[in-house]
């Protein structure tokens, strides 16, 4: 019964073929073509659009416009992408933290759930912009005001994610755990944390992109003036001093900006959690 | 007939550390502990269960099924779908408690008919599950898991994932969970049921090596009367729903045994009958297995 003793039946089974490199490398261009087609299309209607004269430029530039001032304010728009980017950061960070703990003390404690969930769903239905200038008299102008909206938008889908993830693991999995005599605490370690990452992150992936516009309505209605405070309060600016292309730029910079996020987080699910794909095997 | 639990678990550890296979210290509290240790044997003694439909109807599972299997013992359990196995293993596993009726067992490992192996767990982390449950560290319980893989074939895949594994690896991995529970009863739930006639056959073959390399009583349910006949000591047969036990067959044959030996077929026979005619009660056929 030692290692290395041959079994008599120890024939060998293989899982997944593996595909070629060239394979995958096609694969990727078939993901991603379509995207690209899509927006090349949408960008050719409306430069038509605007350069058919049915609109003022200065009310819809055109995509060649907006990639001319993309390119000549560069340095500001960076600078400011760089002000939003900690901004939404932080407060993703700071919501998943949040919206994590709260999903899983809502999952593991009825009472809790009974006292917690309502007022999650609540506020949901705050209206951020109306409070958001308040949080600015309760707390000055500053990074906090910011923090706090992008938070409160932010955290909502990742505990809705994470009590259903939670829930959705397998009960005959939690049977088989309790028949190894796991303990409540060692159940939900081997089982209910992992079965709730991917729906997690899911959420974050949610929050990361409403987190990008909950960004634009804090800077909008919570900043200083002032040249860098970030990518909402330059795109305000700018519609009000008429600099309707570089407000256009900004806001492409934001577009790609929650983008990038989006697919990161991607990336993270499939490092963290690589089993909630397995079964589909595509690439997203 | 009860015996002291701790007593019980240290003699064993005992056994079982001899064996290589650690029992863990600590049951939890957990579940309905309706189960009454007996020496690694079971007695399910006019067991009746029913539940709760949605329509809060009751809805008889099990009636008054009297079973035992002695220390070492391998029980198979054939029935028709729906007569009640499972919930005679979730009896016997402290998941359930009866309704009435006694079931005297000891600690029993369970492993379900879905391997339900973890997907985020490599192989060897899911076999040595009940080893990092019972509180070692994880390279001490994967060491340990790693020892037995050579010898269920396994070699080579210790850390793949489970959807890298065929569907025979994966019920081997379970099984290997289940023998690591360290507990001298086990339950298993037609492990081989998803799998197809070649690879059953194989993995039956494969688990009457186990089962002699390491004794322990095993409850196997089964809807297949041939696996049942091939592999166990006894076969009981259950009636459909609620489940009683209609007839037991003994099965003293040499092992290995082979599906085609003519005694095998003979016994299958009768099997097959008192599972197919209406044959009555649990008074009905008792074999001696010698005969064919």
């Amino acid at each position: 019964m030692g290692t290395g003793a041959a079994d008599e039946d120890g024939q060998v089974e293989y899982g997944d073929e593996n595909l070629g490199e060239g394979h995958a490398m096609r694969r990727r261009v078939i993901d991603v073509a379509p995207a690209l087609l899509l927006v090349l299309v949408l960008l050719g209607a409306w430069e038509l659009y605007v350069d058919s004269g049915a609109t003022s430029s200065s009310i819809l530039p055109a995509p060649h416009t907006i990639a001319e001032s993309l390119w000549g304010n560069a340095g500001l728009l960076g600078h400011n992408l760089a002000i939003t980017a900690k901004e939404v950061l932080l407060g993703l960070a700071l919501a998943l933290a949040l919206g994590f703990a709260l999903g899983v003390l809502i999952h593991l404690s009825p009472p809790l759930r009974r006292a917690f969930y309502p007022l999650t769903v609540g506020s949901q239905a705050v209206p951020i912009a109306v409070i958001a200038p308040l949080l600015v008299f309760l707390l000055g102008f500053g990074l906090l005001p910011k923090l706090i909206v992008i938070v409160l938008i932010c955290f909502f889908p990742v505990v809705v994610t994470t009590v259903d993830g939670l829930a959705a693991v397998d009960p005959d999995q939690l049977k088989l755990l309790r028949t190894l005599d796991a303990s409540r605490l060692q159940a939900f370690r081997f089982a209910e944390l992992p079965a709730a990452l991917p729906a997690a992150i899911s959420g974050a992936r949610i929050a990361v992109t409403v987190g990008v516009i909950g960004a634009y309505i804090a800077e909008s209605q919570t900043a200083t003036s002032g040249a860098y405070s970030g990518l909402g309060r330059e795109i305000d600016a700018d519609l009000s001093s008429l600099q309707t292309s570089r407000a256009y730029a900004a806001a492409v910079v934001l577009f790609a900006f929650a983008i990038a996020c989006f697919y990161s987080l991607s990336l993270i699910e499939r490092r963290l959690a690589p089993w909630a794909n397995q079964s589909r095997g595509d690439i997203r | 007939m009860v015996v002291v639990s701790t007593e019980l678990q240290s003699r064993r550890a005992d056994r079982i550390a001899g064996g290589r296979i650690p029992a863990y210290s600590a049951p939890a509290a957990n579940g309905p502990a309706a189960a009454t240790r007996a020496n690694d044997g079971i007695r399910l003694d006019g067991v009746s269960r029913a539940y709760r439909d949605r329509r809060d109807a009751s809805v008889p599972a099990l009636a008054g099924v009297s079973l035992h299997a002695g220390h070492g013992e391998l029980l198979a359990v054939v029935g028709p779908s729906g007569c009640g196995k499972t919930t005679l293993l979730e009896l016997v596993c402290g998941l359930q408690a009866a309704d009435s009726g006694v079931v005297e067992c000891a600690s029993a490992a369970l492993m379900p008919q879905r391997d339900l192996l973890l997907p985020w767990l490599s192989a060897v982390d899911n076999a040595a599950l009940a080893l990092r449950i019972g509180g070692r560290s994880r390279a001490e319980s994967r060491a340990q898991a790693t020892e037995m893989f050579a010898e269920l074939g396994l070699e080579g895949f210790e850390n793949a994932h489970p959807h890298e594994l065929s569907g025979g690896m994966r019920q081997r991995v379970a099984f290997l969970r289940t023998l690591l529970s360290g507990k001298g009863v086990l339950c298993l739930d037609e492990p081989f049921g998803a799998l197809d006639a070649i690879t059953r056959a194989e993995m039956q073959g494969w688990l009457g090596r186990a089962l002699q390399r390491e004794p322990r009583t095993v409850v196997l349910v089964t809807h297949d009367v041939e696996e049942a006949v091939v592999l166990a000591d006894r076969v009981a047969v259950l009636s459909p729903r609620p489940g009683h036990v209609r007839a037991e067959l003994g099965i003293d044959l040499p092992r290995p045994r082979s599906r085609t030996d003519s005694a095998v077929i003979a016994l299958r026979e009768r099997a097959l009958v008192a599972l197919e005619m209406g044959m009555g009660d649990a008074t009905g056929v008792r074999g001696d297995g010698r005969g064919g």
